[in-house]
């Protein structure tokens, strides 16, 4: 019985599946641990050092407005001016960075020539290379093309074309322009990707809609198992409207996209950051083993619920690019690779958090990022760690491979958990032909590719400097068989023949 | 053990006589794998397999996906060596293939199968002798090819799978003497049967601990109104 009662235990030991409880960005009291972290090859999170700090914030009575922001939406850097939408009092603030501290300058609130001459909402300002600035008028219906002086240059209005739904209005959100000073906005109600006008004004279509994406159980019950008023009651399959757009210098259209469920993410259907060509395709490069979504894993909470939603998305001059998530405050930067550089913010009051994040842009390297619950504006400038990589990335894609491993190197100092590092100097080891040396540094990144790549040649350098014993052993082997086994003939005949002498 | 000394030489009943017939055993391995038809129902019917073969095999089996998991190159295998138990795993792997030999047995005896527990369990070892022989080569192999040539590592890993589980279906239709048709379908009906036995096992503990839990209070309270 005692036997039995063992054996009972055993199996009901066993019964619970094996789950690996996702070690999230939680200590043991359940509240944040570390401000900056990134994730391993696991998908666990590392704490790293801090990537990022709070250089100042910017609230209204830092700048010395009389009446306090309300609800800013967008910001726009321009040089070393700062535009702020302050949308709910009507106006843009610009702001000059100046020694290190940043001054109001001028208030935009109205367009000289236009009617009417005021905004309503504005919700995006962006400028072209001529300095000509472009606002979103969100619910006057328009998009103001003014030159820096503020004379009205143009009006963009309600497309009048069959291809855009008459009954709706035009409410253009977020806006970006390119060099040659086309218009890409993103409007309210219009899910077939972006609004593009040409740089005469005239409205030619839409880039870059959401592909949609029908399951084949989603289209079988569709199909057969509902009736057709159930059917005109359901959503139909319409392609979603994204959230927010950046154009980088290049002319690639950044997007992200919030509206997916958290089961798209899974095998990268939802697609939250995308890179737009000129057609509109995504060529978003995803080299690492887990595709820029955000945060990986999260402990649910009853006000941060379910994946990183991302709100504003910038990119640096040198393609990496960084998004801010609204869920819990994150601001996450990938590498042109699509790997994740390092990962900062939260959801408070305290300095370097926010309570509703909405916008982020950058100057040069420094980020800013603003708050539309708080009305701030937070300045982050990068730490040692943060400059590091940067420069590691940098001379790396201008070719300098083996200072960017020495780059790398210093960084495995501040953080022995950093993967990239690893494949970096990996990358220039085997470019000096160190290919065992390398194959360790990408062993420890989990890079199969790369560890593939320096093993091949490892194999080859093995082989062709042993390539004597080789031969020695492989010839071994075949004609020592053959030798033994002639002997073994001979000596079968010998002795058949001798029966047969002693027979006679 | 049920193993007769036949072709040996020994006294019956000895160490050696057993031994013999053991190493036979083993060795018949090769013929069953091959020449499955013939090779299962000689395994089971002329009495050529032994448990303790078996048994080996069964060993040998868990110790050659241990050994997977540990010594496989990483470009093939992506195991998190920091969380792998080597009991949790031994018993993935242990408690569903004891719990189907049990629930063939059991409801191939209520069909007319010819096969006893034993005889299910030996087959089933016996089946898995061709996952140990390709497997462990693999693992050596994982670690002298490189990423692009991961083709090679998966066919030779499919190929160990599917003569397992043709192996597993030959077995089945010996042992019990079915057709091939009856086989497929008891072959279903057998991962039902172990659904249910692990149905039942989660309910007698889950009633075992709502009776302990019923009587444990039942002793607090008089507990409580006695002192």
């Amino acid at each position: 019985m005692k036997r039995m009662i063992r054996l009972l235990l055993l199996c009901l030991a066993l019964v619970p599946a094996v789950l690996y409880g996702p070690a999230a960005l939680a200590g043991e009291d359940g509240y944040t641990t570390s401000y900056t972290y990134n994730y391993d090859y696991w998908g666990d999170l590392r704490e790293s050092p801090d990537a990022y700090r709070v250089d100042q914030v910017l609230y209204s009575a830092t700048l010395g407005l009389e009446t306090p922001m309300n609800k800013p939406q967008s910001l726009y850097v321009h040089g070393s001016d700062l535009y702020i939408c302050d949308t709910g009092n009507n106006r843009i603030l610009q702001v000059r960075r100046e020694n290190g501290g940043f001054t109001l300058t001028r208030v935009i609130d109205a367009v000289k020539g236009a009617s009417p001459e005021t905004f309503n909402t504005p919700s995006d300002i962006a400028i072209d290379g001529a300095g000509n600035l472009y606002v979103c008028d969100t619910n006057n219906n328009r998009i103001v093309k003014m030159d820096s002086e503020l004379n009205l240059l143009r009006e963009y209005l309600k497309p009048d074309d069959s291809t855009f739904d008459q009954n709706l209005s035009f409410l253009p959100k977020r806006l970006v322009v390119d060099s040659s000073g086309r218009v890409f906005a993103l409007a309210t109600n219009v899910n077939k990707g972006l609004v593009k006008f040409e740089t005469d004004g005239t409205f030619t279509g839409y880039i870059g809609a959401n592909p949609v994406v029908i399951t084949m159980w989603d289209y079988i019950w569709k199909s057969f198992f509902t009736t057709k008023e159930q059917r005109s009651q359901q959503a139909s399959f319409v392609p979603t409207e994204y959230e927010n757009i950046y154009i980088d210098s290049e002319g690639f259209i950044y997007a992200t996209n919030v509206n997916f469920e958290e089961y798209d993410l899974m095998y990268d259907n939802a697609k939250p950051i995308r890179k737009l060509n000129s057609i509109g395709n995504d060529i978003l490069v995803k080299n690492d083993h887990y595709p820029p979504i955000g945060d990986l894993q999260w402990v649910e909470e009853s006000t941060d619920k379910g994946p990183s939603k991302l709100k504003d998305i910038t990119v640096l001059d040198n393609d990496i690019y960084i998004a801010f998530d609204r869920t819990r405050g994150r601001i996450f930067g990938y590498d042109p690779q699509g790997i994740m550089l390092w990962a900062f913010g939260t959801k408070d009051n305290s300095e370097g958090s926010f309570l509703g994040p909405i916008s982020l842009e950058h100057m040069g390297t420094d980020l800013l990022a603003l708050d539309e619950n708080g009305c701030s504006i937070t300045v982050f400038t990068p730490t040692e760690y943060g400059q590091l990589i940067y420069k590691a990335s940098d001379e790396y894609l201008s070719g300098q491979y083996d200072e960017s491993a020495d780059t790398w190197r210093e960084v495995l100092k501040l953080n022995a958990n950093y993967n990239l590092a690893y494949i970096g100097i990996g990358r220039s080891l085997m470019r000096q032909e160190e290919y065992g040396e390398a194959m360790e540094y990408f062993k420890m990144a989990f890079d199969r590719e790369n560890y593939g790549r320096a093993y091949r040649y490892y194999r080859k350098t093995l082989v062709e400097d042993n390539i004597v014993p080789l031969v020695i052993v492989v010839a071994a082997l075949l004609i020592v068989p053959l030798i033994v086994g002639r002997i073994k003939n001979m000596r079968a005949e010998v002795e058949e023949y001798e029966r047969k002498k002693h027979r006679k | 053990m049920n193993a007769r000394s036949t072709e040996s030489n020994a006294a019956p009943g000895s160490f050696r006589a057993w031994w013999d017939k053991y190493i036979a055993s083993v060795r018949y391995g090769k013929h069953v794998i091959f020449r499955p038809f013939d090779g299962f129902w000689d395994l089971v019917h002329e009495h050529r397999g032994t448990l303790g073969a078996a048994h080996t095999f069964l060993f040998l089996f868990l110790l050659t996906y241990i050994l997977k998991l540990m010594f496989t190159n990483f470009q093939f295998i992506s195991a998190p060596l920091q969380y792998i138990n080597i009991y949790e795993q031994c018993a993935s792997l242990l408690i569903p293939f004891l719990t189907l030999c049990l629930s063939n047995w059991c409801l191939s005896t209520l069909f007319d199968g010819k096969g006893h527990l034993t005889d299910i369990y030996m087959a089933m070892c016996y089946a898995l002798v061709p996952f140990i022989l390709i497997q462990l080569p693999m693992i050596l192999l994982s670690n002298m090819i490189s990423f692009d040539e991961a083709a090679y590592y998966s066919v030779l890993n499919a190929i160990s799978i599917i003569w397992c589980c043709f192996l597993v279906f030959v077995a089945l239709l010996e042992v019990h003497d079915y057709s091939p048709g009856k086989t497929l379908i008891f072959i279903f009906a057998t991962i039902f049967g172990a659904l249910v036995i692990l149905f039942l096992v989660l309910v007698f503990f889950s009633l075992l601990s709502d009776a302990a839990a019923y009587f444990i209070s039942l002793y607090r309270e008089i507990a409580f109104r006695l002192y």
